[in-house]
């Protein structure tokens, strides 16, 4: 292997994990709050795309007004999940909290299936992203550059609401205590809505990105980029937002290597991540930057 | 005559009636139909061994699929004849000890039941050193695995190919016989004293290990009985539909055994059993949805993927208006038929 390979699937490997890494902020900031897993998180990348797709070809508006309205869309959607599944369990056991989050993922995937078919979609893909560029030797789409960058924009934008904002405070007061965050005046219901909003978002850049890179799109589109980003975030430390990213970020870039260094393991490459997932819990469950998880009561 | 004594004989009674419905069928009834009684009974054993580990013991497991196809390809590569294997194995040749061992039916139940609870042992430790979002995240992590696996081991499954031309070994007695020495088994463990240590985890495990119980024990004697009976059950399945597949046993499976046990009463195993025979007999019959409908004027063509859009909605609809399901967490008892029975004219 030459160096200019290495390189090349370096770039890959972050491209891949900065994605890897958008959507597991959204799993890690439900996690935070609800501590609950929402399974139906992968499912919005798909929600994404094709809301993304059927803005260009149903009301053929450019990609700059599609894609924002397709994202702006899969946030409400995220509202309705934690409205329509979630809210009504809040004081159940957890169990029935992850039953239905895995009702409402499949209720997603079957109602795409219905609505639209099982027919893969090709994506529309703007001329700018799909262009080819040189780089000291190496040929590089340029949406394998945009991807991580466009990631740490949206990092930065969301450290900046969390740490800045009142709605930050109240989100990061609400992921310590429901009844406290109450007492304070505060309306919890509509800060985990705003969290929905801000995830389901982030899934939903993901998810175009994801289109725009892999541009097959299927109902069942997002349920392993759901649980591959899951693990980034468990990796990350899960409740960490920047834990997520690297968590991401780590995840993309082993599981590219591990296929380019060696070949023969390339079928093996989405059990990778569970015997990832598997170490971790063994060996260090708070994830990298994780603190000891607590229980909420 | 004892209270214990007269339960056994209305058990056995029980049994009988199941066994001459049972012949009756096997006489008379349509293919169609034994074909929905095997499927209901296979339903029954895998619903029953899977609310042990959610229900009684409250952990999301939800890698039962893992443990289906391993039981299903144990079982499958153990009754194959080296000649069939032959046949089936064209890509790359099965490896040797496999290729030349045959054993009959039951002992292949058997074997992929012991190798189902092998591969539980394994993964209990990292499994059952997490609960709750984790445990699940792990489970469904594992049937991925095995999933992977199979597809991967081509010299041992035969890779996406799977195998195909079994013996069609299962038939109405098997598979009823499993599914009631299930039963059997399973609430004579309930109603022990394990399973009584199993539910004071569920309910509060601080609590449970303050009174001296061993989570990890108990936790993993359900977990690795689930396993055996869903091993079996593989086995079960593999010799009725005759062809086995890695993408047979998908994530799906486990949601449908979930909807069971969900719509029974999660953690009754009389639920489990209800459950299992409503979905056997209403997935059947929805089939409707999916087929075109003639109207003669109008033509509504089938719809493939609504049965799973109806059995989400009625899994959540469940889990959010009517969370005790059918049974809640009580059981069949005869005192409590003989009491409604009895019960004093209003």
């Amino acid at each position: 292997m030459t160096a200019t390979i290495l390189l090349q699937q370096l770039i890959n490997g972050i491209s891949l994990g900065s994605l890897y890494g958008l959507v597991a902020i959204g799993y890690t900031m439900v996690y935070g709050i609800l501590r609950l897993i929402n399974f139906a998180h992968g499912d919005l990348l798909m929600v994404a795309s094709y809301a993304a797709i059927y803005g260009v070809a149903l009301f053929s508006l450019p990609w700059f007004v599609s894609f924002p309205l397709a994202i702006a869309f899969t946030g409400c959607m995220g509202i309705v999940l934690d409205r329509g599944a979630y809210k009504p369990l809040r004081d159940a056991p957890r169990i029935s909290l992850l039953i239905s989050a895995i009702g409402a993922s499949f209720l997603l995937e079957n109602m795409a299936l219905v609505v639209i078919g099982g027919i893969p979609k090709g994506f529309p893909r703007p001329a700018m992203f799909a262009k080819v560029i040189d780089v000291l030797g190496l040929r590089i789409q340029v949406l394998t550059i945009y991807i991580p960058i466009l990631t740490l924009i949206f990092l930065a934008g969301l450290l900046y609401i969390i740490y800045r904002t009142r709605v930050g405070k109240a989100m990061r007061a609400a992921s310590v205590d429901f009844e406290t965050t109450r007492l304070m005046g505060i309306n919890v219901d509509r800060i985990i809505a705003i969290t929905f909003l801000i995830g389901s978002s982030l899934a939903a850049a993901g998810g175009i990105m994801w289109a725009l890179k892999y541009p097959q799109v299927n109902p069942f589109m997002g349920v392993i980029p759901g649980l591959k980003a899951f693990i980034a975030a468990v990796l990350g430390g899960i409740g960490n937002i920047v834990g997520a990213v690297i968590g991401g970020f780590l995840l993309g870039l082993g599981e590219i290597m591990i296929v380019a260094l060696i070949p023969e393991l390339s079928q093996y490459r989405d059990a990778f991540s569970f015997v990832i997932l598997i170490l971790v819990l063994l060996f260090r469950p708070t994830g990298i930057m994780g603190e000891p998880i607590t229980d909420k009561t | 005559m004892a209270k214990s004594q007269r339960h056994l004989l209305l058990n056995l009674a029980g049994i009988l009636l199941v066994f001459l419905v049972l012949l009756l069928f096997e006489r008379h009834g349509s293919l169609y139909q034994v074909r929905i009684l095997n499927n209901m009974a296979i339903f029954i054993t895998l619903a029953v061994s899977y609310n042990l580990v959610n229900g009684i013991c409250g952990l999301l497991h939800l890698g039962p699929n893992a443990f289906i196809t391993i039981g299903a390809y144990t079982s499958a590569l153990l009754t194959m004849t080296a000649n069939e294997k032959m046949m089936n194995f064209i890509i790359e040749p099965l490896i040797w000890p496999l290729s030349v061992v045959h054993a009959p039916f039951v002992l292949s139940l058997l074997a992929g039941g012991l190798l189902a609870s092998l591969f539980a042992f394994l993964i209990s430790f990292p499994v059952l050193r997490v609960r709750g979002d984790y445990l699940a995240i792990v489970t469904l992590g594992f049937g991925e695995v095995v999933r992977v696996l199979c597809n991967a081991f081509q010299s041992v499954t035969n890779g996406p190919l799977g195998l195909k031309g079994l013996s069609p070994y299962t038939n109405l007695w098997w598979t009823w016989g499993v599914a009631i020495f299930t039963i059997a088994v399973t609430t004579k463990l309930v109603n022990s004293s394990y399973g009584r240590a199993m539910k004071a985890i569920r309910e509060d495990e601080t609590a449970a290990r303050a009174m001296g119980i061993d989570p990890f024990k108990h936790l993993l004697l359900a977990f690795l009985v689930s396993a055996f009976f869903s091993g079996v059950a593989g086995g079960l399945l593999a010799h009725l539909i005759t062809t086995i597949s890695p993408t047979l046993f998908t994530f799906f499976f486990t949601f449908n055994l979930l909807i069971i046990i969900v719509v029974g009463g999660l953690g009754s195993t009389t639920g489990a059993v209800l459950g299992a025979a409503l979905f056997a007999w209403g997935g059947e019959a929805l089939r409707v949805v999916e087929s075109p409908i003639d109207l003669g004027f109008l033509r509504i063509p089938g719809i493939p993927g609504m049965r799973m859009v109806i059995f989400s909605i009625i899994l959540m609809g469940v889990i959010i208006f009517a969370r005790r399901g059918m049974m809640g967490r009580s059981e069949f008892s005869w005192d409590a038929l003989w009491a409604r029975l009895h019960r004093p004219a209003r």
